[in-house]
């Protein structure tokens, strides 16, 4: 479905990815687990556009996306919810969510909407407070749901378990893990290595801008280095 | 009686000027936090242009439609080509940048325009309209009834619509207004054409009352942006409130002490109220977690 191959990018002088080759297959859940720094977000902003490419190729069903601004990809179906949640915090909930489904204006906003209220009822019951003062987790909720009222059919999550306590990790990586079921692929970017590893099938593990090992997910979780490195076991 | 009522008619004609001014003020803030200096010179324009188009035999209203889309289309190439390359710009180069416009606006128009004053005759006719005791110009009903339009318009606009919402998401978040599919630059030139076309309808309403001359943009910038601090940048009610409210102060401060005072006095009432809200008067606290 999502095909990167020898992807580069650079901030100024300083090149960030350095030929990143990354493959994510129709309805599968994908982990790329790095530390701080590896260019995990970076890798993820060049997908849904808002940071430039310098060199190789993004490949989205079958379109050469490279040339494609970021506010087009989101109607290719490829939807991101960005590291550090970047809601709307001047604007209610609910205004948030229509805003997610901004390129539909039919029936199905509404259904969508209240699945997402489904999904996180925390929503529903602040759905016209303004964003900006809701909790870190219920602003990730927000965020995530925002993105799928998009209707992506792959979904970019970005550190999704950041800054949150244990109970709304795991609260979340149930979420994503329950995307499968709604048909919607995820690139799962993450420091919390072991929680990502555990939900997804395939993992990339990336250091200093480069993918250093791959596999199936089972196996990365189980891997001598990956364990020193990432898990802390 | 009938002076404190003259006052206040006269008060809040010059304050549904500076309301219109002000609201132009409020799109592109909303859009982008750059206040555009470059507005009144869009009041300037509407009324400068309506005078030539009516001169060169169109009629009226179709003069002053024209200025508007003319005014509008300005507003577009100002972004265009002044404020799009500058993107990225921190906001306060963005606002020199409009300074900067502006003047250039300015002296383009003496060019053009000549630098006597204007003027075309009023919509309904010059002859007073007695209320209570004083009496009201019918273009000033105009002036006024435009400027609660307007703000109606705006009002609906940003709570209402889905592409009202979607500049108010752009100004928040740029990044993450591109992640749900909004073309931001098109936002941006939506904004700067609808500035500017409030903008040129406030020039062609008050052209009949105060006449047009290259030069008033200055100081209609300047009383717009003074009303819009003191209602709360960005919010199209404390435009509205703050425009009429300065409009008053300058009226009464003229009619009892001094004409030559009311510059002073309106700036004096404002930094006092700035003093204590310094968000303005409808604007917002902003409570943010990070």
């Amino acid at each position: 479905m999502l095909s990167v191959e020898g992807l580069r990018s650079r901030y100024g002088r300083i090149e960030a990815l350095h030929g990143i080759d990354v493959e994510v297959g129709s309805g599968e859940i994908v982990a790329v687990v790095g530390a701080n720094g590896a260019g995990k977000t970076t890798l993820l902003r060049c997908l849904s556009g808002v940071q430039p490419v310098s060199a190789g190729s993004i490949v989205f069903r079958g379109e050469q996306l490279t040339a494609v601004p970021a506010w087009r990809r989101v109607g290719r179906g490829l939807a991101q919810s960005p590291e550090g949640r970047q809601i709307f915090t001047n604007l209610t909930v609910e205004e948030n969510l229509r805003l997610g489904a901004f390129l539909f204006a039919d029936d199905k906003v509404g259904r969508d909407m209240d699945e997402a209220f489904a999904m996180f009822p925390v929503l529903r019951e602040k759905r016209n407070l303004p964003a900006g003062g809701l909790s870190g987790g219920q602003q990730q909720m927000l965020a995530i749901a925002r993105a799928l009222m998009g209707r992506p059919s792959c979904l970019l999550l970005d550190e999704p378990s950041m800054g949150l306590a244990p109970i709304l990790v795991a609260q979340i990586f149930e979420v994503v893990k329950g995307l499968r079921a709604l048909n919607v692929t995820v690139l799962l970017v993450e420091q919390n290595a072991f929680g990502a590893l555990s939900i997804a099938d395939r993992g990339y593990v990336m250091e200093t801008g480069r993918i250093t090992m791959s596999g199936p997910a089972a196996e990365l979780i189980v891997n001598e280095r990956v364990r020193e490195a990432y898990l802390g076991l | 009686m009938p002076e404190l009522m003259q006052f206040l008619m006269s008060g809040v004609t010059v304050g549904a000027v500076y309301a219109l001014v002000a609201l132009g003020f409020t799109i592109i803030y909303n859009a982008s936090d750059v206040v555009n200096f470059a507005q009144g010179e869009f009041v300037m324009l509407g009324g400068m242009m309506t005078v030539f188009g009516y001169a060169a035999g169109l009629p009226l209203p179709v003069a002053a439609l024209v200025a508007i889309l003319a005014t509008a289309a300005i507003g577009v190439a100002l972004n265009k080509l002044a404020i799009e390359p500058a993107r990225g710009a921190p906001v306060v180069s963005l606002i020199i940048i409009t300074i900067g416009a502006s003047i250039f606006i300015r002296g383009v128009s003496q060019v053009v325009f000549g630098k006597q004053l204007h003027r075309f005759p009023a919509f309904s006719g010059d002859a007073p309209i007695p209320v209570l005791g004083a009496t009201i110009l019918p273009q000033s009903l105009w002036v006024i009834a435009g400027a609660l339009a307007i703000f109606v318009g705006l009002w609906l606009f940003f709570t209402r619509t889905l592409t009202g919402r979607a500049v108010l998401a752009t100004a928040n978040n740029r990044m993450a207004a591109q992640l749900v599919g909004i073309n931001t630059r098109y936002v941006m030139s939506l904004s700067f054409a609808l500035s500017a076309a409030i903008g040129a309808l406030a020039g062609v309403l008050v052209t009949p009352i105060t006449l047009v001359s290259y030069d008033i943009g200055i100081s209609l910038a300047l009383k717009g942006f003074a009303a819009a601090m003191l209602g709360g940048m960005g919010n199209p009610k404390g435009a509205l409130a703050g425009g009429l409210l300065l409009g008053l102060m300058e009226a009464l401060t003229a009619g009892y002490i001094s004409s030559q005072y009311k510059d002073a006095a309106a700036f004096v009432v404002i930094l006092g109220v700035l003093f204590f809200m310094p968000q303005g008067l409808f604007g917002t606290k902003t409570t943010e977690r990070v």
